[in-house]
């Protein structure tokens, strides 16, 4: 008898999505699929609107990392303010990435500590109840503690920036609307510790050490676990350097060899596609020099420690080293190696806001250029899950025509389906009985890219997971709730 | 100097000179009545409704009544308060007012009276009319927001005196028209000035959104009409 299973919501995750497993008469997976099921429209209803409205607007389709698509978006509208992204006074541009760092480091702490750490402490198959970040508060005190306080400390950092923690308004288009007074910046340097940026930073490394000790008492699962080939992608600086704010859009392939070699992300199209698939509302992106078969790609932590060159902060650039030389610097094609690349860039992130809080600039007083007006612009930017495009084109009277948004989440559409067909090959073809566990997994595979589908489909909400068994003429056989 | 006119506002003994409305004696005498038609300087027409007072049991709009001696008005009883709060909400519902991505956001007076008397959400159903946004040279038009107070209508003019914006239609349809001729020879000053008089997010001079930070802007730090109120 054939069986459909369907993970519904898929848990610990950004906005709401399901998987869907096609089991055949003997129980052997038939397809396996991501299906993100929430629909938004942003593409739709920002146009019209004027064009300096939109960073402001188009954050606001997502709560964790609102950051990424404010500044996607400034930057995007620099160019249609005639001001270059590497033309911005160098307060306005150290400001915004002071502000991002402060979300990587704050989306990277809530990504760890919150939604992953609980399966790597306790295990895929631990009892659900305590597998949640309460749990780890109960019997990981200290742990649980530095990830709720590493969140905080970026989080500060962003309404220092911004405004606000969340959905703030400081990047405008040609600029900022404020820098950070002698105060703010102390707060950060000098506060009495724990909450001081070299406590963070020390916490930072702390967290790659863990993830260091699980790995080296887990090594085959956290190895072998959906371990698959893929091409990779994100912005590099030109100079090869790790970048999250800005730079040139680099692509490998499993191997290494480049296939995007640094190109001006001002011409994307040129160089990616998008396909439309019948089950999801997430576009699958591909590479077009390899076709819609062969061209698909990850981004995100992995993909951007297998692009770039090097990490330009010494104790991340260390930790890079060893990294590297566990694959042979070779690129990394382990799935929850991932959460060693987040902590990872968790610490450059660190280390890089130190430095800008340390920068005469972070506290001056130029804030914004003006330039000729243009048309049309793209902002690229590396969000905490990966490579974000934002292309606007306006009309004459300043108003929003056109809107194309590819989030990171969407660029990792397929990674995600082959996650989880090589996971639900693995743990629940032919198996005699489907356990919690064993979808679990399924979910571990997702969790391990940090989706965000509100994002990715440009609904926020939470409903208990829920297990539906079909047979093959689609009757429901049972239905489990947690 | 004439005598000054004696009159009460909710119960406490009130004092002021001759010839001021209801909303300018009250003000005299440290009291908040709101107002979002009015603007000081120009001409008061009382269409909002959001003075509303009541002056020997009658209502009345403060920004047009003259004060007059021995005038008993209520102006925070919960009668009064539920009826401005009435009249907001009905102001939110009848428009598209989406104040996390507008750049008035924290100048809007609108917003803050929502914010003064604590509406979180409002007791008729929205009726999501469609509007558009009208660009003109030196500014757009966001119909989405109009409150139609008409204060860009008395407050920009021509330099030779001809006045740029005015109503237009009647009823459920009343909408602020703009003459474009007059509109393409407003200055910078003028039309910043159009921004700056418009309670809400409905005239947006181009190009300056989001200069002012959060944390600067005029109801960040303190609530409409705690101005007013700290000189009792």
């Amino acid at each position: 008898m054939s069986r459909k299973l369907t993970i519904e919501p898929v848990t610990r995750v950004e906005g709401h999505g399901k998987v869907t497993i096609q089991l055949d008469d003997h129980g052997k997976v038939a397809q396996a699929r991501f299906h993100v099921v929430e629909f938004r429209g942003f593409e739709r209803f920002v146009q019209g609107r004027p064009y300096w409205e939109i960073p402001v607007l188009v954050q606001r389709l997502c709560g964790i990392c609102p950051v990424s698509h404010h500044l996607a978006g400034a930057k995007a509208m620099d160019i249609i303010a005639g001001v270059a992204p590497e033309k911005l006074t160098p307060t306005a541009e150290k400001i915004r990435r002071l502000m991002h760092y402060g979300q990587m480091l704050q989306s990277h702490a809530l990504h760890f500590f919150h939604l992953a750490s609980p399966d790597l402490l306790f295990g895929f198959d631990a009892d659900p109840a305590i597998r949640n970040i309460i749990g780890v508060a109960k019997s990981h005190r200290e742990i649980a503690v530095k990830g709720v306080l590493l969140r905080k400390f970026g989080q500060e950092i962003i309404k220092a920036t911004a405004g606000k923690k969340i959905h703030g308004t400081g990047a405008i288009p040609g600029g900022v609307n404020k820098s950070l007074t002698p105060e703010e910046r102390d707060f950060f340097l000098k506060s009495p510790a724990p909450f001081n940026i070299d406590t963070m930073i020390d916490w930072a490394q702390e967290a790659i050490q863990l993830f260091k000790k699980l790995h080296a008492e887990n090594k085959d699962v956290l190895d072998n676990f959906a371990h698959f080939p893929s091409n990779h992608l994100s912005l590099v600086r030109k100079d090869g350097a790790l970048d999250f704010y800005h730079g040139v859009l680099r692509a490998v392939d499993a191997e290494g060899r480049k296939i995007l070699n640094d190109v001006d992300y001002q011409d994307y199209l040129k160089y990616i596609g998008e396909e439309v698939r019948n089950y999801s509302y997430m576009k699958f992106p591909y590479l077009k020099k390899l076709g819609k078969e062969k061209g698909w790609y990850r981004v995100g932590p992995i993909a951007r420690l297998n692009t770039c060159d090097f990490i330009p902060s010494p104790r991340a650039q260390k930790e890079f080293e060893e990294y590297k030389a566990y694959t042979g610097g070779k690129p990394n094609n382990m799935t929850l190696h991932s959460h060693w690349a987040r902590l990872i860039e968790a610490l450059h992130a660190a280390e890089v806001i130190k430095e800008l809080l340390n920068d005469k600039d972070i506290t001056g007083d130029n804030l914004v250029k003006k330039g000729k007006k243009k048309h049309e612009g793209v902002g690229l930017i590396e969000a905490p899950r990966g490579t974000l495009f934002h292309h606007y084109r306006i009309n004459d009277d300043d108003q929003v025509t056109m809107a194309n948004l590819i989030v990171s989440t969407t660029n990792n559409n397929q990674a995600y389906n082959e996650a989880v067909r090589l996971v639900a090959e693995e743990y629940i073809s032919e198996k005699p009985e489907i356990t919690e566990g064993m979808l679990n997994r399924v979910e571990v595979a997702i969790r391990a890219y940090d989706p965000c589908l509100s994002c990715a489909t440009h609904a926020l909400g939470q409903m208990p997971l829920e297990v539906e068994l079909y047979d093959s003429k689609g009757r429901l056989l049972d239905r489990k709730r947690k | 100097m004439p005598d000054k006119i004696k009159f009460t506002v909710d119960g406490k003994e009130c004092q002021a000179e001759a010839g001021l409305t209801i909303y300018e004696a009250a003000k005299a005498n440290g009291i908040y009545i709101p107002v979002l038609c009015h603007f000081e300087g120009l001409k008061p027409v009382g269409s909002c409704r959001i003075c509303s007072v009541r002056v020997n049991g009658r209502w009345m709009a403060a920004c047009t009544q003259p004060v007059t001696p021995g005038m008993v008005i209520e102006n925070s009883s919960p009668e009064v308060e539920e009826y401005r709060k009435a009249i907001i909400e009905m102001l939110f519902v009848e428009g598209n007012h989406f104040c996390p991505a507008c750049e008035k956001s924290g100048n809007c007076e609108l917003q803050a009276l929502a914010y003064r008397y604590q509406i979180m959400v409002p007791q008729f159903p929205y009726l999501f009319p469609k509007k558009e946004i009208e660009a003109f040279p030196k500014f757009l038009l966001e119909h989405n927001r109009c409150v139609q107070c008409q204060r860009c209508i008395r407050a920009i003019q021509t330099p030779d005196g001809k006045k740029v914006f005015a109503m237009k239609n009647r009823s459920g349809r009343v909408r602020i028209n703009v003459d474009r001729k007059l509109a393409a020879r407003l200055s910078d000053e003028q039309a910043q000035k159009a921004m700056d008089i418009c309670p809400v997010g409905a005239i947006l001079k181009k190009e300056v959104g989001f200069r002012v930070p959060i944390g600067k802007r005029k109801y960040d730090r303190q609530p409409i009409g705690s101005d007013i109120e700290e000189k009792k």
